[in-house]
């Protein structure tokens, strides 16, 4: 039972490992190689990743990745900390109604509302830029809104109580008593964002326009074939480069992130 | 022991109610304000919007009422009925499996005596895999030609089929893809199942229940409310399928998007165009906007029946548990 279980889980992890796998081996290829069907480099050609930045706006994509990915992760933080403050921390009449509504638009897919915001940004002459998925950010982002809700309402109500009492004002017990507290919420609902703002592709695809100076990661990859349609070695040199970043940072932020998983998963 | 499970458990501790004091409600407003000014601006005032331009021809510089016009066409056009039943497609098989398999793994690292840690990781490590470099490289690694999947099959004397080449197995090979990236899911699952109390299955072993009977009646029960959870959140992901599907098309056709070509999506016959998919190209590559509306609404129709069925399953299994 114990090795037929150990098998089976290493040579699931065996398959899991086997796409990164080939991917390595084929970014190390030469050009005339990673045509055959030969899967083993017969010359480790490292420069095929100097060759990526030398051939495509990489690194400007990097950039505006990073960009894009920080600016609304912190906005992100401004503007949902403090509604997920008062919908778990004040009683109101209709607290109710307005959870149900985070989870509406938590649930609404995002192109249902596309065209007319998209409307919006063209004129405000916003489109062909990245800021019409950045600025929404300071109103509020539904799905952290939620998860954040969901750590709050965990906080005993004895710590703000005893604040109180005190005489704090709300913006004190914010600050004081549960931002402290709920540090691992925040740092997991701030890596989840900054991770979807990283891969998003939709998005950009739908606002960054068609100079490649504005693209994103995520839009640089996807016609990154196209361009060198028969270069695979250097799509998959791009795409560990591309991936590498999300690796190391999950690396070093390990537990925050397995943390966040689990929040995601407790029920409301 | 992961550090999560204590997260789990103090989601039980609910706050004890207070006293409503005076004036709470105005101070909530305040700290709300700026959420509800983007609920107005990007939730309601778009939705409402979507409806206004369905009855309208707009195409960026002329809105034109032209009432139903739009909806007929909508309804009588074949690539409708085709990417509504791809995305529903998406719900029934590719939902499922992925829970199912994130299941079937959780249960393997949850009963493991040694090397869960580092097993963990390797299941967890593909689903941080940025979507557009997981689907290309995919794409790669089944090419039917050079592809190393189909090297390995031969080795084996099995021809392999033409993955992402084929319009029968194009879903299916993205299903592959999703199972692939589970991770996220099968940290959730394993979570929930190291926090179901040992005891429970320690009495049905003296019962006499062997390990299927033990995992129907207590497993599932006990983890039930994570598996809806779990369910209800593939559902939204399954309906707005988008990414996945677009890059696996093109790079596997070998299109750009680029100006001065034309890219016909959902390649190959359309197996890969899903609802969100024809919807963009409605509205931002044939801007078509008012037509694009209607796919919206339609869109939001099924998102909105599937998540109800769900949430309707979740309060029944609230209520029994």
């Amino acid at each position: 039972m114990w090795v037929a279980q150990h098998s089976l889980a290493i040579a699931l992890a065996l398959m899991f490992l086997g796409p990164v796998a080939f991917v390595t081996l084929t970014a190390l290829m030469t050009d005339e190689q990673a045509l055959t069907s030969r899967l083993w480099p017969e010359q480790w050609n490292w420069a095929n990743f100097a060759d990526v930045f030398a051939r495509s706006e990489l690194l400007t994509w990097t950039l505006n990745t990073f960009l894009y990915a920080s600016l609304a992760t912190v906005f992100m933080l401004v503007s949902s900390i403090p509604a997920a403050y008062a919908l778990s921390r004040f009683r109101f009449r209709g607290r109710k109604a307005a959870f149900l509504v985070v989870i509406s638009a938590m649930m609404l897919p995002p192109q249902v509302v596309a065209v007319p915001i998209y409307l919006v940004w063209a004129r405000l002459d916003l489109t062909d830029s990245l800021w019409p998925l950045i600025l929404p950010m300071l109103f509020g982002d539904a799905f952290s809104i939620f998860l954040l809700r969901q750590f709050l309402i965990t906080i005993p109500r004895d710590y703000t109580d005893a604040a109180k009492v005190d005489g704090c004002s709300d913006a004190r017990i914010l600050f004081r008593v549960i931002l402290p507290m709920a540090r691992p919420a925040i740092a997991a609902v701030a890596l989840f964002s900054f991770f979807y703002c990283w891969n998003d592709y939709y998005g950009p695809l739908l606002y960054a326009g068609v100079d490649q100076e504005g693209w994103t990661l995520s839009l640089g990859l996807a016609t990154f074939k196209a361009f060198h349609s028969v270069q695979w070695n250097l799509t998959m040199a791009a795409t560990l480069l591309v991936t590498a970043p999300v690796i190391i940072v999950f690396l070093f932020a390990q537990r925050v992130f397995i943390e966040g998983v689990t929040l995601t998963g407790v029920k409301g | 022991m992961m550090a999560s499970t204590h997260v789990a458990r103090r989601g039980h501790a609910l706050a004890r109610p207070s006293r409503r004091r005076p004036g709470e409600g105005l101070r909530a407003l305040l700290w709300l304000s700026p959420w509800i000014a983007g609920v107005t601006v990007f939730f309601v005032y778009p939705l409402l919007s979507t409806v206004y331009f369905s009855f309208h021809r707009y195409d960026l510089f002329t809105l034109e009422f032209i009432g139903l016009d739009n909806y007929r066409y909508a309804f009588s056009d074949p690539r409708v009925l085709q990417s509504a039943l791809n995305t529903l497609w998406l719900v029934v098989f590719m939902v499922p499996a992925q829970v199912v398999f994130a299941l079937g793994v959780a249960q393997l690292l949850a009963k493991l005596k040694s090397g869960g840690g580092i097993l963990r990781t390797i299941f967890y490590l593909p689903s941080l895999v940025p979507m557009v470099a997981g689907t290309v490289a995919f794409v790669y690694l089944l090419n039917p030609a050079t592809g190393p999947v189909n090297q390995l099959l031969a080795w084996f004397g099995i021809a392999g089929p033409d993955w992402f080449g084929s319009a029968a197995w194009a879903k299916p090979t993205l299903t592959l893809l999703a199972l692939w990236g589970a991770g996220n899911t099968i940290m959730i699952f394993l979570a929930a199942l190291l926090d179901v109390p040992r005891h429970l299955y320690e009495a049905a072993a003296i019962d006499g229940a062997g390990a299927w009977r033990q995992f129907r009646s207590i497993t599932l029960p006990t983890i039930s409310p994570v598996l809806m959870f779990s369910a209800v959140t593939g559902v939204i992901y399954a309906v707005q399928y988008f990414t996945q599907a677009m890059i696996a098309s093109r790079v596997a056709s070998g299109a750009t998007d680029s100006a001065g070509t034309t890219f016909t999506p959902g390649y190959p016959d359309g197996s890969l165009l899903t609802l969100p998919q024809h919807l963009f190209h409605t509205g931002f590559r044939d801007w078509s906007m008012g037509l694009a509306c209607v796919h919206a609404l339609l869109l939001f129709a099924v998102a909105m029946l599937f998540t109800l069925i769900l949430l309707r399953q979740f309060g029944k299994a609230e209520v029994t548990s």
